[in-house]
This record gives C-alpha cells, sequence and structure tokens, in this order.
C-alpha cells in the first residue's frame, strides 16, 4: 500500500474549500464521492475519510500562521441538505482495526487542535450546519464554539453509531455531549439512540446545538454570530507566516528531515527517531523571528517530529518501540526557549510556535508505541527537549566521567502540559509535588548522578553495561503483547486529573478499541461488516 | 369492521370511539388540520358545491358516495382495509412469522420516518395544485382536481392516524409538523424535492396524477406489504382511491392529445400551436420531465435502506406474492456502472437492489398508459410516437446524479446536454405558451377548453354536461 503523507496544501485540497473574507476564514466541506484516500468506497453524502480530515488539519494550522487577521473560521457545508454524515462507514468497514483506531485518533486530534486554537489563539469557531449533521459530523460541529442548525424541519444533528452500527461515536462525541456542552446525561442517552436525531426547536432545548435559524434568515443569523466574534477579539498584528513543506529525503527505511532523522529496523521492530537542536541563535526580536518564518527551529523541528510521528504511526504499523535521542547545542535550545517564551507574550506567531511544539508533544504522548529515551554522548535533551525525554516510557543515560548532562528551562513548567492539565514534571512527580518546586532551582547542567537522584531518569547503566543493558531492555519490550503494552502504557501515561481530552482519548482507546473488536461490530454479522449489505447485524446479546 | 362510523366528528372504521385517548388526539389535530385546508387548499372554492365521491366502507366493491360537498366539510377520516386473518409477514428476514399489531420498538424510529416521508407528500401535492382551480379547462376537470385534493388530503388523515396512534408524543410533534411544512417554500419546504415544485398548468397536472401519483402507488404497495400491519391495512385503502388519480391523469393526456390529433387532421399542414394546441412534441417534452423526477422519488438505485427496509419487512415489493424468493440473500441484481465515462454493469446483492425493483415495475405500469396515448394518436393517423425515456436521462438522485444522458440514455457531455437541453425538457417558452392556453378558465357545464377533448363519459353515470361544480 502507499504510505500516507500528511503534508498537504489548500491548492491540493480535494475536500474543503478554504476561503478568506476580512477577519473571517470559512471552510466549507465539499467531498468529492471518488475523493477516498484508498479505492474501495465512496465519499457519499460529504461522509469522510482521513484525507478529510488531514486536510482539515492543515487548514487549520495554515489559518493560525498564514492568516493572522483571521478571528472567526466558519465551518459550512456546500452540499444541499447535508452538511456531514460522519465517517464513512465502508471505510470503517473495510479498514484494519488498527487503522480503525489511529484514524479516530487523529480526527480527535485535529478536533481538539481546532478547540485548542479558540482557547489559547482567541479565533473563533462557528459550525453553521445548513443540512442533516450526523456521526464525526456532528462531533466536528461540537468542537466548534457554537453551533448553528437551519431549521428546514428535516436538518437534523445525531449520533446515530449505537442503533445504526452497534459502536460509539469514536471520535469523542459523547464526552463533548456531557462534559463539553453539558446535555443533560439522560437527554444525552435519547439522543444517542435515536438514529434519525433531533432537529429544530428542540435540538436547541436539548441543547445539542446553540441556535436554529430558517433559511430565509440564515446567512443574517450566521453574520451576527461571526462579526460578534470578531468585534470582541483582538487584533493579531503583523504580517502572516507561510509554512513551507517539509521536503524530507526519504530513502528505504530512513527519513531524513532538517533537524529530525527517522530510521526504522523492522527486524528488531524499533524505529530510531533523533531529534536535532538549533544550528544558530534563535533571532531574539519578533521582526527578526518573522523573517525566519517557518524555518525557525522551534517550529521547523517540531513540525518535523509531528510529521515523522504520524508517518510512525500510520505507515509503520510493525513498529512497536521508539527509541528517542537528541543531538545538538544545549545552550541554542534553552536560548530558543527562553526567546520563544518571551516574545510569546506579546507576538502572535511565538505564541503559535509554543502551541504548536505543546500539540506535537501531546501527540506523542498519545502514541500507542514505548518510546524510550536515550541520554548518551552528545545529547541534547534540554528545556523543550527535555520534554521529550519525560515524555518517555522509560529513560536511560549513561554513566560515565563527562558524560551526559540535562538542562531544564522554564518551558518544562507550564506552557507545554499534556492532555491532563499538568506538565510532564508535575505528572512525573504525581506523588512529591515539591519536587517540581525544587526542580525550578537547576538552572546548571544536571550530569547523570544528579539526574538519577532527582528521577529525572529511570535507569543509568555506566560505560561497561551501557551498550547490554539497552539493547536487552528493547529485546524485552520487544516481545511483550503490545495490545498489552498499549494499555499499560495509556493507563501509566496519563496520571492526575481527568479532563475533556483524556477522557475522550482515555474512552476511545478502551471502549472503542474494545467495541472495535467484539463480533457484534466486526464478526460475520457485526453492525460494521453488515452496514449496507443485504443482511442484517446479530448481536449476541450477553452482556459482560 | 368494513362499515364506517359516519356520525362521529371524525369518520371512521377502527372503532375510534372506544380509544378516548387517541380520539382526543386526533380531535386536537382535526382543526388544524381544518385550517390548513382553508389557507392552503384549492384557492376560490372552499364554499362551492363540488360532486365528490366520500368513502362510506372500506369494501373492495360499492365504497363510496357520490353527493355535493362543500370541501372543508368534506368527511375525511379513518379508513382501513380489512384485515387479513392470520397474515404474515411477506417479505425479509422474518418472512412467515406474524405480522406485527404493534410496533416493535426496534424499528420505531424507522417506521415513523418513513410514514412521515410518506405523510409529507400527501399535503405537498395539495399545495403545489392549490390555484389550478383558477384556470380549469371544465367543471369535469375541476371536479376531479378537488377529487384528488380531497383524498390527497385524507391520505394525510390515513398516515397522521397511525402517528396519532402508535409513536407516542414523537408521533403527535410530526403530525403537526406535517401541517407546519409548507411545498416549495425554502424555510420550512416539504421532504422530497419533487414535491417543492409549483404544478401552475393543466398538463403539468395531468402528468403530475399519471407520473407522480404512480410513484405513489407503488410506494403504497411496497407498504401494503408492510410487516406492520396498520401501516399494509391503511395504504391498502389508500390505493383505492389512488386509482381514480392515476385515471385522472392518464385520461387528461390522453384528451390533450386526442384534441390536438383531432385538429391536425381537420387543418392539415398547420402548426398546432398556430390552432391553439398543445403540440406532441411539447407532450413529449413534459412526459420527459415528470417522468424523470418521479423516477427520483424512488430513491438511489443501491440503497443501504431499502436492503434493511425489506431483511426487516418493513417494506416489500409491489404484489410480493408475485415473487417465488421473499428472502432475498442469496440473489443479485445486474445494475449499471458508470466509470471511465462508459455504461458498464455489475452484480449488486438483491435487497440492495429493492428501490430498483420497485423502479422497473413503475416503468412498466408506465409504459401501458403511454401505448395508450400512441394508440390515440396512431387512430388519427398522425405520424409521432410518445416514449419514454430512458431511466438515466435527467436524473438529479442515484447513479445518474451529476451525469448527463440523452434519452436514448447515451452518456454525453455537459455541452452536448446544455445544446440539446430545450429540445428534450420543457423549455421557459413551452412553458409560457402552455400557459398562455390556461388564462381562464371554462365553467359552463358541458364545455371544454379548446386545447382538450371532452371525456367519453362522465361521473358515476352523470352526463359529461353536469353541473360538477356549483360556482353560483
Amino acid at each position: 500500500m502507499e504510505p500516507i503523507r500528511f503534508e498537504t496544501h489548500p491548492d491540493r485540497y480535494r475536500h474543503w474549500k478554504l476561503s478568506f473574507d476580512g477577519a473571517t476564514a470559512k471552510l466549507d466541506l465539499d467531498i468529492p464521492e471518488d475523493g477516498g484516500l484508498v479505492p474501495g468506497y465512496v465519499l457519499k453524502q460529504n461522509s469522510y475519510d482521513l484525507g478529510v480530515d488531514i486536510e482539515l488539519a492543515d487548514a487549520i494550522q495554515r489559518i493560525r500562521f498564514e492568516h493572522p487577521e483571521t478571528k472567526c473560521v466558519v465551518i459550512a457545508g456546500t452540499k444541499d441538505r447535508v452538511f456531514c454524515s460522519g465517517a464513512n462507514i465502508y471505510m470503517l468497514g473495510s479498514s484494519t482495526h488498527a487503522f480503525k483506531v489511529n484514524f479516530c485518533k487523529f480526527t480527535n486530534e485535529t478536533r481538539l487542535y481546532l478547540e485548542d486554537m479558540t482557547d489559547n489563539s482567541g479565533i473563533h469557531t462557528v459550525a453553521a450546519l445548513g443540512g442533516a449533521c450526523a456521526g464525526g459530523g456532528y462531533e466536528l460541529a461540537m468542537a466548534c464554539e457554537r453551533i448553528l442548525l437551519l431549521d428546514d424541519g428535516s436538518s437534523a444533528v445525531s449520533l446515530p453509531e449505537v442503533p445504526l452500527l452497534g459502536v460509539l461515536p469514536g471520535t469523542g462525541g459523547l464526552t463533548r455531549l456531557v462534559d463539553k456542552r453539558k446535555v443533560r446525561r439522560d437527554l444525552a442517552d435519547a439522543f444517542s439512540t435515536v438514529a434519525e436525531g433531533v432537529r429544530g426547536k428542540r435540538a436547541v432545548e436539548w441543547g445539542l446545538v446553540d441556535a436554529v435559524a430558517k433559511k430565509s434568515n440564515f446567512d443574517e443569523a450566521l453574520a451576527k454570530l461571526t462579526t460578534q466574534f470578531c468585534a470582541e477579539t483582538a487584533e493579531r498584528s503583523g504580517p502572516a507566516v507561510t509554512l513551507k513543506p517539509l521536503s524530507p529525503t526519504r530513502e528505504e527505511n530512513a527519513t531524513r528531515y532538517e533537524y529530525v532523522s527517522l530510521e526504522i529496523d523492522e527486524e528488531k521492530r524499533v524505529a530510531n527517531l533523533k531529534v536535532s537542536g538549533p544550528k544558530a541563535d534563535t533571532p531574539e526580536d519578533a521582526k527578526a523571528l518573522r523573517e525566519l518564518g517557518s524555518d525557525v527551529w522551534a517550529l521547523k523541528a517540531f513540525r518535523e517530529l509531528d510529521d515523522a510521528i504520524l508517518d510512525l504511526r500510520f505507515n509503520e504499523r510493525q513498529i512497536g518501540l521508539i527509541v528517542l535521542t537528541t543531538e545538538g547545542d544545549a545552550e541554542r535550545v534553552l536560548q530558543s526557549d527562553r526567546t520563544i517564551q518571551k516574545l510569546a507574550e506579546s507576538d502572535w506567531f511565538a505564541k503559535e510556535i509554543l502551541l504548536h511544539m505543546k500539540r506535537v508533544l501531546k501527540r506523542l504522548d498519545l502514541s500507542a508505541r514505548t518510546v524510550f529515551a536515550i541520554a548518551d554522548q552528545g545529547t541534547c535533551f534540554a528545556g523543550s527537549l527535555f520534554e521529550l525525554l519525560i515524555a518517555a516510557d522509560r529513560s536511560f543515560m549513561l554513566d560515565v566521567e563527562d558524560g551526559p548532562t540535562l538542562r531544564l528551562s522554564a518551558l518544562n513548567f507550564g506552557p507545554l502540559p499534556m492532555g491532563n492539565g499538568l506538565s510532564r514534571l508535575e505528572s512525573r512527580f504525581f506523588g512529591t509535588p515539591g519536587r517540581v518546586a525544587e526542580l525550578k532551582e537547576e538552572s546548571d547542567a544536571i550530569d547523570t548522578e544528579r539526574a538519577a537522584e532527582l528521577g529525572l531518569v529511570t535507569f543509568t547503566p555506566d560505560d561497561i553495561d551501557w551498550e547490554d543493558e539497552v539493547r536487552i531492555a528493547i529485546e524485552e519490550r520487544a516481545a511483550f503483547s503490545p495490545d498489552a503494552l498499549t494499555g499499560m502504557e495509556a493507563s501509566l501515561r496519563f496520571v492526575g486529573p481527568e479532563t475533556l481530552e483524556t477522557k475522550i482519548f482515555g474512552r476511545l482507546s478502551a471502549w472503542q478499541n474494545w467495541i472495535f473488536q467484539r463480533p457484534n461490530a466486526v464478526g460475520d454479522r457485526g453492525g460494521l461488516t453488515t452496514y449496507g449489505t443485504p443482511e442484517r447485524p446479530k448481536f449476541n446479546y450477553e452482556r459482560t | 369492521m368494513s362499515q364506517i362510523d359516519h356520525s362521529e366528528k371524525i369518520p371512521n372504521n377502527v372503532n375510534l370511539s372506544s380509544d378516548r385517548k387517541l380520539q382526543r388526539a386526533l380531535e386536537k389535530w382535526l382543526p388544524n388540520y381544518i385550517n390548513w385546508w382553508t389557507e392552503m387548499g384549492p384557492e376560490g372554492f372552499q364554499t362551492k358545491d363540488v360532486y365528490l365521491r366520500t368513502a362510506i366502507s372500506a369494501d373492495t366493491e360499492g365504497w363510496a358516495h357520490f353527493d355535493y360537498v362543500k370541501m372543508p366539510e368534506y368527511r375525511w377520516g379513518i379508513f382501513l382495509a380489512d384485515p387479513v386473518k392470520d397474515r404474515t409477514i411477506a417479505c425479509g428476514d422474518d418472512y412467515g412469522k406474524p405480522v406485527w399489531q404493534e410496533v416493535p420498538g426496534e424499528h420505531r424510529n424507522t417506521l415513523r420516518r418513513i410514514i412521515v416521508t410518506q405523510g409529507d407528500t400527501e399535503p405537498a401535492s395539495v399545495e403545489q395544485q392549490r390555484l389550478l382551480g383558477q384556470t380549469c379547462p371544465s367543471l369535469y376537470d375541476l371536479r376531479n382536481l378537488f377529487q384528488v385534493n380531497v383524498e390527497e388530503g385524507r391520505h394525510l388523515w390515513a398516515m397522521v392516524y397511525l402517528l396519532h396512534s402508535y409513536f407516542g408524543r414523537d408521533g403527535r410533534e410530526e403530525a403537526e409538523a406535517l401541517l407546519e411544512r409548507r411545498s416549495g417554500d425554502s424555510d420550512n419546504p416539504r421532504i422530497l424535492g419533487a414535491f417543492n415544485a409549483p404544478i401552475d398548468n393543466w398538463l403539468s397536472f395531468f402528468m403530475f396524477t399519471f407520473f407522480t401519483d404512480r410513484d405513489g402507488k407503488y410506494q403504497l404497495l411496497a407498504l401494503a406489504e408492510s410487516a406492520f400491519d396498520p401501516l399494509s391495512r391503511t395504504t391498502r385503502f389508500m390505493l383505492t382511491e389512488e386509482a381514480h388519480h392515476m385515471f385522472v391523469g392518464e385520461t387528461g393526456v390522453l384528451r390533450i392529445i386526442q384534441r390536438t390529433c383531432e385538429q391536425m387532421k381537420a387543418n392539415p399542414g398547420k402548426d398546432p400551436r398556430e390552432l391553439g394546441l398543445i403540440d406532441l412534441p411539447t407532450i413529449q417534452k413534459a412526459l420527459n420531465f415528470w417522468y424523470s423526477i418521479s423516477l427520483d422519488l424512488f430513491g438511489g438505485e443501491v440503497s443501504s435502506n431499502a436492503a434493511s427496509y425489506f431483511a426487516s419487512g418493513l417494506k416489500g415489493r409491489a404484489k410480493e406474492a408475485q415473487y417465488d424468493d421473499h428472502i432475498c440473500l442469496e440473489q443479485v441484481f445486474n445494475m449499471d456502472k458508470i466509470e471511465d465515462g462508459k455504461v458498464g454493469s455489475e452484480e449488486v446483492p438483491l435487497r440492495n437492489a429493492m428501490n430498483e425493483v420497485l423502479r422497473t415495475e413503475y416503468t412498466e405500469d408506465c409504459q401501458r398508459g403511454v401505448n395508450k396515448w400512441n394508440r390515440m394518436i396512431a387512430e388519427h393517423g398522425v405520424d409521432f410516437e410518445l416514449t419514454l425515456p430512458s431511466r438515466r436521462f435527467n436524473r438529479q438522485i442515484g447513479l445518474y446524479a451529476g451525469i448527463h444522458f440523452s434519452p436514448a440514455g447515451e452518456l454525453i457531455s455537459n455541452e452536448q446536454w446544455e445544446a440539446q437541453k430545450a429540445a428534450w425538457l420543457p423549455s421557459e417558452a413551452d412553458l409560457t405558451y402552455v400557459k398562455s392556453l390556461m388564462n381562464r378558465s371554462v365553467t359552463e357545464p358541458g364545455k371544454m377548453a379548446n386545447w382538450i377533448a371532452a371525456p367519453k363519459q362522465g361521473i358515476k353515470g352523470r352526463p359529461v354536461d353536469f353541473e360538477y361544480v356549483r360556482l353560483d
């Protein structure tokens, strides 16, 4: 199969039309039936597959960086009578389990990205539903701040997965319903079992949408919302930044970007992922930073990292373990961190870089692969790159004279939180919160002995044991059941409080993973298997 | 059982007086219905006496009574065909099991949707035709229009009865919504596209009753096979009334053809339009239009909904008993497939092709009517033949939507379509011409507009020049 690529550009979009009108950006969904990412299904009724979401993620990214004038994004559709009918069922039915779960995960990350854009960049979002909106379509709408639904007697919002398919609204639908929109749970229950959904006034009463409007005043109602949003949003001054293509060199089993390299060891089922620090100092004033644009190390390196993680997730199914290393000049990483954080207080571009770093690190947290961080000679786990080391499930640090060191920066203490709302250090020291405060005092290089003492690394073999220890740890890990590891790692990574985000992904990986494996969904007569075929699903009614 | 109790406020043969709750619900709906009828029913004739038939029994024999009635006082009501003893499920996975007298929870929402969609078409057509009475070609035709209208109204009642009886509060809300939607209203349109286009001339009306009401007939035939017995009984009785609507359409077009051919023969070499007639090519174009949009009403060629309706026994094929296999899990259906600019074919599971099976029967039924029209043309020695266009022609729904085909069914380019469109479908000029013939009504008993022949016979043994509608 052709590998799936995640880089795209509005010029190449097949599913979305991105347009700008002053401070309002419009994303119109218009999916061609033959626009599927792989052959074998037809994208009828504006139903989507991964390709549609790849474009959406790209569009959000570009609005944030390339269109600073944008204050409000309207997500709408161009098809008559249907906004979006959700994920394409034939696509789900013909996909492998791993793909289904990864697909759900990616669409979730995209929706959260949309919400992050509102929460942290102040760019408002409105879903303008000019027709039926089902399943993942409604989940997308719920990711927007406001939902406006056409009141024409037939347009409805719905989550028909349970009654129609015997699976869950898999992209955070149920969680957003009760946690975000605060729909009463009994009403949410009723809503989630009615395939045809809820329309008009009742949809407003139940809190499923914010407003309805008749066709004749729909545009007016929408304009009122966007005008109000635009009026209450501050200007983001300074010129736009064009996101240049990453253009990696791809060899067999290796992908090389400017700051990231990914080498695949098929036999060991290991991916070696190396991130390099900046080659030069980061400009310290906003104007000079802007001139570098998407070549700024903090942006480019993390964009490359993001692309590599997605490549691993979707195209390297057999790889179970990511071995993470870093190299470079720690001082320059710290200088970059300081500069970006300082400028982010007043400059939107620097702020967007920071937010983007946060998102990429979350993507790593959420990847269902074991991550080992290896700190040996020449390592550069400093500041923002140190986050990679504590994002890992385990870390190894070489214990020799003049050996590797770690460095902390202010970015390790809050600006790059995990999905649970805590910094990675807070998560790590959840049982000993005082430790985090102490760590703020560690402004110098931290050697191996000190790192072990502070609990920043897991194991610290000396040079006699190093190679064997690391090799054995990797080989041992590769022999465990990947399912058990996925469950174990996901359970251990997110300690502490639940957030909308952890709930979405927690339920996604637990419940949907389970349901997607069950005969009632994917057996010979399961809901997904029989959908659209002449046979009806046959459920085993035994409950656990 | 089959006698209708007319002493009740709502005539019925379902023993409504013993079900106080249902009675209350329907009596609450009744004034809203009358308001709707007054507002949206035939404009200008609400106080006139019309010679209408009213159902007095649900027997197939002698079920109707004819007399003068003011339309708002028409005895709309609830009439179900008599139950079939020990009726069993006619198709699908539960084939052969007893039919349901109550809605199974599993199918509640789907059935409600089916009933609402069917129900929505009934008031829609009344709304589409509400101004037609003002340009009628004769009193006879005026009466037929009103007969069709009141029966569509009664069919709405039939569906509303099911909604009130079996679907609880949701059903009552849907019943209200049926009165709130309006044909052609951009804010609150009728559910199906074809029911939002105005019918503003009599050629369209006859074509509509021939083609579009015939779709209704096939939908009702399919619903008559439903495992939900009250739906089956309701639709079986609706079918007895529907036959008249198609009669109105078939004979209406036939009389236009007859008049045109007679006059062409009497005035050789003359352009029929100069004689104030509807020329045969214009009739062909109207046929092309109404046939193709009616085909759309059957839904997509390959349909998972159709498969699921059939599998769960909610909707069968027309006259299911004529088939041998009622489960249809193993059979396949040969379907067109459009690929790389060519029409090929592929096999699809029969259950997914049920819309197409129904459409095929419909097409054959239409052809029978068209044959009659052609016999009329041939009898007058006119060299012209009306033809049903290919099923691919001018479709907006399903396999052929978004692609252009000639009436012969050949795949053509956008440019070819644009160049030929006016030769195949009624143009603005055609419509303007047809409407120009119908700029006033002919209301003297027995008189006909110039463009249509008189019917062979009147209604219920009455002469053609009977005063079917009293206008003073």
